[in-house]
């Protein structure tokens, strides 16, 4: 019954003639493969933060690393591994799991693949009101963090309650979301031309989205929200399940649609917000990670665990890359990584797909 | 074959609603180039525009500010807003996403990305010299979306062209995005580009481009009808006899022509091809023939209005249209999506 596994877990159940131990064979073969994945995940990530920690204008062998870590190293290897290379690699696994996931609760609660925050606007409003801090208010890098933060919050709460007509219908939501994002755009559009052109690339820099300027206490920031709200989504897993199936069959399930759908959004923008906030809007990670995770595994659901590890390995291996793709000292902000490998890395997985063409 | 394709959509149509709100369509295209004739810092009087158009006389400032200046920006906003307004109803129509718009498909980035660089590497600045530019990136673009979305088992699905086009955008802007930060006058030169200004667009640069609208034009009533077909899915369309293939390629072929000709015109325009074919099927309701005639009808009038307002609301500056229109157009689509539900695609 391998046929089974390639299916939605809605088409699975709703196959009325399956034996039971031919389903829990299939069963227990995606469990191994979803296995397989994230072990296979977990050791890419790791090997990219070895090279992160380990390579760079002073490089250090294996042992000499794993010595720094455990607190033995040299005072400049200490400084260099643990105040230098240490922050900006765990900033960017957590941005990277922050960004996924957000992106991956978006897709399936609206239930559209192009509804991620970078599309409907979220992100944009981030970027909207931090450019207006810097360019008019002339906010430092704390302000422009908490005005990103407010920006997406605010656009997220605005589309919410222009979308709402007695229940939030997922195109309605993205659709609107798509016309707050060109709102957004404008503005952004406005402030670039109009503002001095040394301050508008300074802008156009905080826009790419970069995360050399890592320090402890942002990182904790994103670190603190991360630890408070992945417990929620695990939980609401079930939920999330039943939700992919539409409203109707999720209520006979016994899942309020409308509230279950309020609680994942609030998280997925809180995620976005926080993220964006720490190291501007990283383009293509929202968007990209889930549906890489879901194809890796073959099923039509959500995995949550897949899906973070994706987006930490996409942005430690941007902002690897973007350290060392130019020759001297020369540094790439990573964002203009994520977008330029993430892309080509779904248009390579939309030409190998042969399943349904469903895409995402 | 093509009477059982007609009925279903024909039921549908609401005739009224759609000879009264053709009538009301021209009357604002009418008044929307009226406007942007008489409308600026500089007021001129409706005769003295008359005057203008029948007795040109350079000396005079008001005819030359009517010849030089305003007729130009009313053409080639007319001429780019019905590009947009109809390459938008026939990308929603192909791949059946309502969210489809000449940014989706990955024609906007592709026509930045080659003035990008033109600007940067060609040294080029006037407005002639980026229309080629555009109107190729916009054409290696599209066909770049085409071919990947259409490399899996069963052909360029809906979907898959829309990703497609996404994650070109996406790749395509970090391009952008580099060159842009390494050159800082490359920067300065694009981001006026970028905001789609119809001011100082050259009607030299523009008219070599109508050809390429015409035939788009046309390409799209011919496609109108397979639209129709498309509508219904992909396995009923190929039941009703319609090559799915061709209908895509058609439409495609018609997308180039006209968001590249719009792009190399008045810079990356967004929203016209989204909101335009949003309100012309409100009002027709879903047959494509109706919903591309009030497309071409719409598009020219949203994008002059813009640019009026953008003169208007600034004043003695202006705004350029493509910021207006992103402000104008997002209330009017939100308030649709509000109002009604939305016949499906």
């Amino acid at each position: 019954m391998p046929a089974v596994t390639d299916r939605p877990a809605g088409a699975a159940a709703s196959v009325v003639k399956v034996d039971a131990a031919a389903l829990a064979h299939a069963r227990a073969g995606r469990n191994r493969r979803e296995r397989y994945i994230v072990l296979g995940l977990i050791g890419a990530l790791l090997t990219v933060a070895a090279l992160s920690l380990a390579i760079g204008a002073y490089s250090l062998s294996v042992p000499d690393l794993l010595r720094t870590l455990a607190g033995q190293g040299s005072g400049s290897e200490n400084f260099i591994v643990l105040s230098l290379r240490l922050p900006r690699l765990t900033l960017a696994v957590l941005v990277g799991v922050a960004f996924a996931i957000s992106g991956a609760l978006f897709q399936t609660v609206l239930r559209n693949p192009l509804a991620s925050p970078d599309i409907i606007g979220v992100t944009g409003g981030a970027s909207a009101a931090a450019v207006f801090g810097m360019l008019i208010l002339g906010f430092g890098s704390l302000g422009t963090s908490l005005a990103a933060f407010a920006g997406a919050i605010i656009v997220a709460c605005a589309i919410y309650l222009l979308a709402w007509r007695s229940g939030v219908v997922g195109y309605r939501f993205v659709l609107i979301g798509v016309g707050v994002a060109f709102m957004v755009q404008g503005l952004l559009g406005y402030l670039l031309s109009r503002a001095e052109l040394n301050d508008a690339q300074g802008a156009l820099l905080w826009l790419v989205g970069s995360v050399s300027g890592a320090r402890w206490p942002s990182i904790a920031v994103v670190a603190v929200v991360l630890i408070v709200l992945l417990p929620v989504i695990r939980l609401a897993d079930g939920r999330l399940r039943a939700l992919q199936l539409g409203d109707d069959l999720a209520r006979s399930l016994g899942v309020g649609a409308e509230r279950t759908r309020l609680v994942l959004l609030v998280i997925a923008v809180a995620l976005t917000a926080t993220a964006t906030a720490a190291v501007g809007p990283l383009a293509f990670v929202a968007f990209v990670a889930a549906p890489i995770a879901r194809r890796a595994l073959g099923t039509g659901g959500v995995a949550l665990i897949p899906t973070a590890l994706v987006g930490a390995l996409i942005t430690t291996v941007a902002d690897f890359t973007a350290q060392h793709l130019l020759p001297g000292q020369l540094e790439l902000p990573a964002g203009i990584i994520t977008g330029a490998i993430g892309a080509p890395y779904l248009l390579w997985l939309l030409a190998t797909s042969n399943t349904t063409g469903k895409g995402a | 074959m093509t009477l059982v394709l007609e009925r279903p959509a024909a039921a549908r149509t609401r005739p009224r609603r759609v000879v009264i709100g053709f009538a009301v369509a021209v009357a604002l295209l009418v008044l929307s180039i009226i406007a942007s004739l008489v409308v600026g810092s500089r007021e001129i009087a409706l005769g003295t525009v008359f005057d203008a158009l029948i007795n040109p006389d350079r000396a005079r400032t008001d005819h030359a500010v009517i010849l030089d200046l305003r007729i130009p920006r009313t053409v080639v906003g007319m001429l780019a807003g019905l590009a947009l307004g109809l390459a938008g109803a026939l990308m929603q129509g192909v791949t059946r996403n309502p969210l489809a718009d000449p940014g989706l498909l990955g024609v906007n980035a592709g026509a930045s990305l080659f003035v990008v660089a033109g600007i940067a590497w060609f040294g080029v600045t006037s407005s002639l010299g980026y229309v080629w530019f555009a109107f190729a990136g916009a054409a290696v673009a599209a066909t770049i979306v085409y071919l990947i979305g259409s490399l899996g088992r069963e052909g360029a699905t809906p979907v898959k062209l829309a990703l497609a086009g996404t994650a070109l955008t996406a790749a395509f802007t970090s391009l952008i995005t580099i060159v842009l930060l390494a050159d800082t006058g490359a920067f300065d030169r694009y981001r006026f580009w970028a905001a789609g200004s119809l001011v100082a667009r050259d009607l030299d640069a523009a008219l070599p481009l109508v050809p390429f609208i015409l035939a788009g034009a046309i390409l799209a009533i011919v496609a109108a009808r397979m639209l129709n077909a498309l509508a219904l899915g992909d396995d009923l369309a190929r039941g009703l006899g319609q090559n799915l293939i061709t209908a895509r390629i058609i439409c495609l072929g018609a997308i180039v022509l006209l968001c590249g000709s719009a792009t190399a015109m008045a810079g990356p325009i967004v929203f016209v091809g989204l909101a335009v074919p949003h309100i012309a099927r409100w009002i027709t309701g879903p047959d494509y023939r109706l919903i591309i005639a009030f497309s071409a009808l719409f598009g020219p009038t949203l994008l002059v209005a813009a640019d009026v307002l953008g003169r208007v609301i600034a004043r003695p500056g202006e705004i350029e249209a493509g910021l207006v229109v992103a402000f104008l157009g997002a209330p009017v689509l939100i308030a649709l999506v509000r109002r009604v539900k939305l016949a499906g695609l």
